[in-house]
């Protein structure tokens, strides 16, 4: 897998057109997304041109810690991401951090100890990268779920603790279909992947002179390892914050 | 009832904040066992008071007792269990009639004797095998009343259980909970706005300050 290939400047800033595309099609429609396309075009910019560098360094250090440290600050900055799109749930925050710490420690642990990569920056950081990224979305669509259905069955959650159920017992069916919205957009997109779309990781194995053949296998196992993560993170979240709606009595709070 | 009816819930000086205003304050109220109605204008408190009897809520000020102990002193799931509540909007899980009423059994430890149960809340048993969400608003609140009698419970709190339903309906329920109260030592404690409702089905009539 030790291919590579040469990106000039040039070619990224003309890619650029693309963008002014993007911004004229927003003005012309009255889509009011031009800022907001500026706006993104220049985050992703640095942002990028930073974690390149960042990963340059860790690379060219190639120390293990260096590695955690920059996934513990991927999991935190997630978690705080994360928690503005799960904004009714109370105390989210603790739960995003666990969820996302177990997702990417649960996940990476294990596609190393099964010798799927090699515990070395080249493949932590970027594997990491994706693991975290996609447990961040699932556990935030997971407590924004939550959060809603919480506030709309708040009368058969409290209908049924008054059956002498506990907590736990009367949010299950909430549980579960929180849990079910942080993972089906994930499931969904690899029962179609190759079909409707290819995978950024296969396509830039292509672009970068890869065969097919390992394009292919190297985005499988990426799918199941995200598919493990996002499963993690969603579940451990969930279970988690459902709990902060509930007093030690097995009241609902009032919010 | 006499005053030789024994005490089932004494509040004193109960009071109970909800966003900054007292929703219940300096409340001394004695439920003896029986039937107790409790009338009221709309915002005068009722369902907070039911919901403090089971433990769904905790008051603020004040002391709450049940036979005597201190309610804080049950463990809410049990009391629950025993002191069932019925809200005053039907609130069913998913499923059927039948699946609803097991599902509290099963909590409570209790037999589902599931034709005798339907029977006691008005419903026939046919009703068993209905998914819950096709039942109108009347059958959904006497599936309701079905349900918490699947506990078997010692006290039975209602919420407004007419006040969705027709004057046709609305009499069919009461009828059922007279017979309930006349065919069993079960207690009942309802709320209701309507002060004749609650000459008609309490022994007890306990009105609550605006």
């Amino acid at each position: 897998m030790s291919t590579s290939i040469h990106v000039e400047l040039w070619q990224v800033a003309a890619s650029l057109v693309l963008v002014a595309l993007a911004a004229a099609i927003s003005h012309w429609q009255r889509a009011d997304l031009e800022r907001d396309i500026l706006v993104a075009t220049g985050r992703s910019i640095v942002q990028l041109t930073l974690v390149g560098y960042a990963i340059k360094l860790i690379f060219d250090v190639d120390s293990i810690w260096l590695v955690i440290l920059l996934l513990a600050a991927m999991v935190l900055f997630g978690a705080i991401t994360a928690r503005h799109r799960a904004d009714r749930v109370p105390g989210s925050f603790g739960p995003l951090l666990i969820a996302l710490a177990l997702a990417g420690a649960g996940t990476l642990g294990l596609v190393v100890a099964l010798g799927i990569f090699d515990p070395t920056p080249r493949y932590l950081v970027p594997v990491g990268g994706m693991v975290i990224g996609n447990a961040m979305t699932a556990s935030a669509v997971a407590l924004n779920r939550l959060g809603d259905e919480m506030a709309d069955a708040r009368a058969r959650i409290e209908a049924t603790l008054a059956l002498g159920a506990t907590a736990r017992e009367a949010a299950a069916p909430t549980v579960r279909r929180s849990l079910r919205s942080g993972m089906i957009a994930l499931v969904d997109s690899t029962k179609t992947t190759g079909l409707i779309f290819f995978p950024g990781t296969m396509v830039g194995m292509l672009l970068a002179g890869a065969s097919p053949t390992d394009a292919v296998r190297l985005q499988l196992i990426l799918l199941y390892t995200l598919l493990g993560s996002v499963s993690i993170s969603a579940l451990v979240a969930t279970l988690l914050a459902y709990r902060n709606f509930f007093t030690p009595a097995a009241q609902l709070r009032d919010l | 009832m006499g005053d030789h009816a024994r005490v089932l819930f004494e509040l004193r000086d109960v009071g109970l904040d909800r966003a900054g205003r007292a929703v219940l304050d300096g409340l001394d109220v004695r439920i003896p066992e029986g039937a107790t109605a409790i009338v009221g204008p709309s915002g005068a408190g009722k369902s907070t008071l039911l919901r403090l009897l089971n433990r769904l809520a905790d008051p603020d000020r004040g002391e709450i007792s049940y036979r005597g102990r201190p309610i804080a002193a049950y463990e809410p799931l049990a009391l629950r269990r025993e002191v069932a509540l019925v809200p005053q909007l039907p609130a069913l899980l998913e499923g059927t009639v039948e699946s609803n009423l097991r599902y509290a059994a099963d909590l409570a430890g209790e037999e589902l004797d599931l034709d005798e149960t339907l029977r006691r809340a008005g419903l026939d048993p046919s009703f068993a095998t209905r998914d819950v969400a096709r039942l109108s608003v009347g059958e959904q609140q006497r599936a309701m009343l079905a349900r918490a009698l699947a506990q078997r419970p010692a006290v039975l709190l209602l919420d407004e259980p007419t006040s969705a339903l027709d004057h046709a309906t609305r009499d069919a329920v009461e009828a059922t909970l007279a017979k309930l109260r006349s065919e069993s030592n079960l207690s009942l404690v309802l709320v209701s706005h309507d002060p004749e409702q609650a000459r008609r089905l309490g022994d007890e009539v306990l009105e609550m300050p605006a």
